[in-house]
C-alpha cells in the first residue's frame, strides 16, 4: 500500500518534508512498546503508535522503518521531525485512535505481523 | 577501525545517538543490510540499557574485514542474576523508563537474537560489560 493511500484512509497529515509518495508499506505493527517493535524483522513495516517521543523515531531508525503513524494528534516536536527527516522516515499524524487506524488499515488489506 | 563513545545514564534525549552513528558508518562501508539492522538493534538495546539502568558508560567499536566487535561497559548497579535478567518479561525499569516505551524486559533476549556472539558479565555495585560480535559474512 502506498504511504499516500494510508494518509488518505486515516485522515492523516504528513509532518515531514520528505513526502516520498512512492514509498510502500506492506505490513503494520501497532505498539507503544519500543522493545517489542525492535524484535520485528519484517521489511516495509508501518509503525502505528500512541507513544510520541524521540525514542519512537530512534526505534524506527534502527529497525529500518520508513513510516510512522502517531495516533490522536499528540504534538510531534520539531526535534522529532528533524531526526525523522534526517533518516528518511515519513511521520504521519492522525486524529483517529490507534484502534480505529488499525481497523481501517486492516480492512483495506494491510497485513499484520503476527 | 576503532571508535569510542560515551553514554550518560538517564539522558533519554540522547539515547540512540551512538547506535545512529555506528549505523551510518556501517552503511558507508557497504555492510549487508541485514547485518547492519541486527547490529544496530542489539547495540541500541544495550545503549538504552545504560541510559535506563546505569550511571554512565563507554562503547567501543572495533571493525575489521570480517566482523564488528562492540564492547559496552558501564558503571552502574550491575546485574545480580544475569540468567533471570535474560528472561523475557523480567524488568526492574522505573516508571520514567516505561513512559519512554521501554521496560518490557525484552531487550537482553532481543540482543541475543540479533548477535552472533553475546557475552555479558556483571559485578553488583560496580557495573556491567556487554560484548556483541557480528560477522559480515557467515
Ligand atoms: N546495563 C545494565 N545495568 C544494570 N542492570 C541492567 C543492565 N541491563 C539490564 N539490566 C537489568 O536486566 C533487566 C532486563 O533487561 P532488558 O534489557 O532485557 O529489559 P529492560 O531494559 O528492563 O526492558 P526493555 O529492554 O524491554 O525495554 C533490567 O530490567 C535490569 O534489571
Ligand atoms: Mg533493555
Amino acid at each position: 500500500m502506498k504511504v499516500q493511500e494510508v494518509v488518505k484512509l486515516i485522515n492523516g497529515t504528513v509532518m515531514t518534508g520528505n513526502k516520498n509518495p512512492e514509498v510502500t508499506v506492506d505490513v503494520a505493527f501497532a505498539s507503544d512498546l519500543m522493545s517489542d517493535v525492535l524484535t520485528i524483522k519484517a521489511e516495509n513495516l508501518l509503525l502505528l503508535t500512541g507513544l510520541v517521543n524521540i525514542q519512537a523515531i530512534r526505534t524506527a531508525e534502527m529497525s529500518d522503518i520508513s513510516c510512522i503513524v502517531f495516533a490522536r494528534n499528540k504534538n510531534v516536536t520539531e526535534e522529532m521531525i528533524r531526526l525523522a527527516e534526517e533518516n528518511g522516515i515519513t511521520v504521519i499524524e492522525s486524529p483517529y485512535s490507534l484502534f480505529r487506524i488499525s481497523g481501517i488499515l486492516f480492512i483495506a488489506g494491510m497485513a499484520p505481523v503476527y | 577501525m576503532h571508535f569510542e563513545y560515551f553514554i550518560e545514564g538517564g539522558n533519554f534525549a540522547e539515547a540512540g545517538s551512538t547506535s545512529s552513528q555506528v549505523k551510518k558508518t556501517l552503511k558507508q562501508l557497504n555492510v549487508d543490510g541485514t547485518v547492519i539492522k541486527r547490529t544496530v538493534v542489539a547495540l541500541y538495546e544495550a545503549e538504552v540499557n545504560i541510559v535506563a539502568h546505569a550511571y554512565s558508560g563507554k562503547i567501543t567499536v572495533e571493525l575489521d574485514e570480517e566482523k564488528i566487535d562492540i564492547k559496552i561497559v558501564d558503571e552502574g548497579p550491575g546485574i545480580p542474576d544475569i540468567k533471570r535478567a535474560m528472561e523475557i518479561g523480567y524488568s526492574t525499569a522505573s516508571p520514567e523508563v516505561r513512559e519512554m516505551g521501554f521496560g518490557a524486559g525484552m531487550g537482553l533476549s532481543n540482543m541475543k537474537n540479533n548477535s552472533d556472539k553475546l557475552n555479558i558479565t556483571s559485578t553488583v555495585g560496580k557495573g556491567t560489560e556487554v560484548e556483541i560480535i557480528n560477522y559480515f559474512h557467515l
